[in-house]
C-alpha cells in the first residue's frame, strides 16, 4: 500500500490517529526514560545496570530476547506491572480528594503541551513545507509555557494534600523555584522571537516558524540559534533543568533533605504517574530546546531538511520525508534526554539558597542583559 | 606556630561561573561511562579466592584416603559458638586403620552457628579440619544448614600430608616388636 494514501483519510480521523500515536509514543517513552536513567547511572558508575529480568516464555527467541534483557526492558515492564498491581496506599492523614487528584493533574499538562510541538515536516501537494504537529497554532511557545507551568500545581497540591512536613516543604520549594526560573526562561527566548518576527510580517510564536527561520539559505539564515544566541540557549537550558525539577535543581524532591519531597506519602501507581509526568516534561522541554536553538529536524546547520529532500528525491513522498524528519528530530531530543541524565549523575544538588541566588541574582540579570543586547543588535541590523 | 594561615586565592571569573568545572565533571562521567564495567556478575562469574581464605570448615582425608580426624573433640571444646558436635567411636580391630587412635562416628557443624573464626583448624592436632575456599553456604531449612560428616568430607576432599603420623607410629611399633630390645 502506498503510504501517501494516508492523506486521503478525513482530517478528524487523521487527527485522532495522530493524537493516539503521539500518546502511544510519548507515554512509553517517558516510562522508558526511567529505565534509561537507571542504565545511564549504572554505566557512569561502572555497573551494568538491570540486565537479568527475562520472562521465561520469551527466553527462546534468539537475538531479540538477550538484547532486551541486557537493556533491562523486561525489567521496565516488570516495574510497570508492579506499579499497577501493588497495593495503593492512601495514608489516613491526607486530604483524600486532592491527594488522588494531584498525580492525575500532573499528567494533564505533561501530555497537553505535546500538542503544539511539531515533530517533523514534509512537503504537501502544493510544495509547501508543513509541520507534523497536532495543533499548528500561532501561539505555540506561549501555549507550551502556559500549560507546562501548570505542572507545578500538581506538585504543590501533592505537597499540601499530603498533610505532612516534608511534602509541604517540597511543594513550597517547587512553587518558589518555578516562579524564579520561569522569568529567566521566558526572557531568554524573547531574542529568538525578536529575530524570527521581522517587522512588517505576521507576528508568530509558532515553533514551526522558528525552525523555518533556521532553515533559510545563506550564512545567517541557515544558522541555528544556538550559534547566534548562545547565552539565550544557555539560560534557557539552565532554566529548563530547574523547570523540570531535574538535578541539580530537584529541590521539590531532594531525597537527602526532604525524605522524598512532595511524593513522600505516595506509592504505587500514583507515585509512578508523577515520574511519568516529570519525564514527559523533560521530553517536551528537550523538544522545545531543539526546536528553538538546534534547528528542529534540520540534520545539520546550514543544511535544512528541504535540501536533503531534494537530494534524496523525497519531495513527493510526504510519508517518507515526514518519517525522516521525525527521526532526525527525535534523535536530537533523545540526545537531550541523555544530557539531562548525564548532568544528573555528574552534578551534586544545589542548596536551596543557592538555587534562589542563581535564579534571581545570576540568571535573571543575565537574561535581561541578553534581551537588551539582542534588541539593540537586531534594531541596528534591521535598520541597515 | 603549628597553624599555618594559607592565603586563599580569589576565584577567577571562569571559576565563579562554575562552567569549566561542570564541563570537566561531565568529561569525567563520560569517561567512566565508556570504560568497562567493574561489576562481577556473581553467579556466572566467581571471585578469585585466595589460598588463605577462611571459608566453610571442612574435614579432610590424607592421601591414603584415611580420615584424619581422631575425634579428640578439641575443636568441639574450643568452638566459641558451640557449632561442632562430635560423637567419637572406636575403630574396629580388623580395620586397616586399627592403629589409629579413634574416629568420629558423627561429626556435625552447624553453619547457622559457625562464626568462621578458624579456632577449630588452629587447635586440631591432626590437621584434620580446614577452613577452605567454600564461601557460599545456603539452604532452605535449618537442617540443611548442618553439615554432617559425609558432607564435610565431600567439601574437604584430600589434602597433602607431611607427617603420616599414625603410619610412622605403627612402623616404629612394628620395628620395635621385631628387632626390639625385649
Amino acid at each position: 500500500m502506498d503510504p501517501s494514501r494516508y492523506f486521503d483519510l478525513p482530517l478528524w480521523l487523521r487527527l485522532c490517529l495522530q493524537s493516539g500515536a503521539v500518546i502511544a509514543v510519548l507515554f512509553p517513552m517517558a516510562a522508558a526514560c526511567s529505565m534509561a536513567e537507571r542504565k545511564i547511572s549504572a554505566w557512569i558508575q561502572g555497573r551494568p545496570g538491570p540486565n537479568r529480568t527475562m520472562p521465561p516464555f520469551l527466553a527462546w527467541i534468539p537475538i531479540f530476547a538477550p538484547i532486551m534483557q541486557k537493556l533491562g526492558l523486561f525489567q521496565l515492564a516488570a516495574d510497570g506491572g508492579k506499579f499497577v498491581f501493588k497495593e495503593d496506599p492512601i495514608p489516613g492523614h491526607v486530604n483524600k480528594l486532592y491527594f488522588v487528584l494531584a498525580p492525575i493533574l500532573s499528567m494533564i499538562p505533561a501530555l497537553t503541551t505535546i500538542a503544539v510541538v511539531p515533530f517533523g515536516a514534509y512537503f504537501n501537494q502544493a510544495g509547501e513545507l508543513v509541520p507534523v504537529i497536532l495543533a499548528n497554532v500561532d501561539v505555540g511557545l506561549l501555549a507550551v509555557f502556559a500549560v507546562s507551568s501548570l505542572g507545578v500545581y500538581s506538585i504543590i497540591l501533592a505537597g499540601w494534600a499530603s498533610n505532612s512536613k516534608y511534602p509541604f516543604l517540597g511543594g513550597v520549594r517547587a512553587s518558589a523555584q518555578l516562579i524564579s526560573y520561569e522569568l529567566s526562561m521566558t526572557l531568554s527566548v524573547l531574542p529568538v522571537f525578536l529575530w524570527v518576527n521581522a517587522p512588517g510580517g505576521n507576528g508568530t510564536l509558532s515553533l514551526f516558524d522558528v525552525v523555518q527561520s533556521q532553515s533559510q539559505p545563506g550564512l545567517w539564515g541557515g544558522m541555528w540559534f544556538v550559534f547566534l544566541m548562545p547565552l539565550s540557549a544557555f539560560v534557557f537550558l539552565v532554566a529548563l533543568f530547574a523547570e523540570t525539577n531535574r538535578q541539580p535543581f530537584d529541590m521539590p524532591e531532594s531525597e537527602s533533605d526532604l525524605v522524598g519531597g512532595f511524593h513522600t506519602e505516595y506509592g504505587a501507581f500514583k507515585w509512578s504517574l508523577f515520574f511519568v509526568a516529570e519525564y514527559c516534561h523533560m521530553i517536551v522541554g528537550s523538544a522545545v530546546f531543539v526546536l528553538l536553538f538546534l534547528g528542529g529536524w534540520n540534520p545539520l546547520p546550514w543544511m535544512p531538511l528541504s535540501s536533503v529532500a531534494n537530494w534524496l528525491g523525497w519531495v513527493d513522498h510526504p510519508a517518507l520525508l515526514g518519517a525522516l524528519a521525525i527521526v532526525l528530530f527525535m534523535g536530537k531530543v533523545v540526545f537531550f534526554i541523555f544530557f539531562f541524565m548525564w548532568v544528573r549523575w555528574t552534578l551534586p544538588r544545589f542548596r536551596y539558597d543557592q538555587v534562589m541566588k542563581i535564579g534571581w541574582q545570576k540568571l535573571l540579570p543575565l537574561s535581561i542583559g541578553n534581551l537588551v543586547f539582542y534588541a539593540i543588535a537586531i534594531a541596528v541590523l534591521e535598520r541597515r | 606556630m603549628s597553624v599555618i594561615q594559607v592565603e586563599r586565592k580569589p576565584l577567577s571569573f571562569l571559576e565563579r561561573t562554575y562552567l569549566p568545572q561542570i564541563v570537566s565533571g561531565l568529561t569525567t562521567t563520560l569517561k567512566h561511562m565508556l570504560a568497562p564495567n567493574v561489576t562481577l556478575e556473581y553467579p556466572e562469574q566467581r571471585p578469585e579466592i585466595s589460598k588463605d581464605y577462611r571459608g566453610v570448615p571442612t574435614l579432610v582425608k590424607d592421601p591414603n584416603g584415611r580420615e584424619k580426624c581422631v575425634s579428640c573433640q578439641l575443636c568441639e571444646f574450643v568452638c566459641p559458638p558451640k557449632a561442632i558436635r562430635i560423637t567419637p567411636c572406636e575403630i574396629p580391630e580388623d580395620s586397616p586403620d586399627a592403629h589409629v587412635e579413634r574416629a568420629p562416628k558423627t561429626f556435625d557443624i552447624d553453619m547457622l552457628r559457625c562464626i568462621y573464626c578458624g579456632l577449630c583448624q588452629e587447635v586440631c592436632p591432626e590437621e584434620a579440619i580446614w577452613l577452605q575456599k567454600q564461601y557460599s553456604m545456603v539452604g532452605f531449612t535449618r537442617a540443611e544448614m548442618v553439615n554432617d560428616k559425609e558432607r564435610l568430607y565431600e567439601l574437604g576432599g584430600t589434602l597433602p600430608d607431611d607427617h603420616f603420623k599414625w603410619d610412622k607410629k605403627k612402623a616404629a611399633e612394628e620395628a620395635a616388636a621385631h628387632g626390639g630390645l625385649h
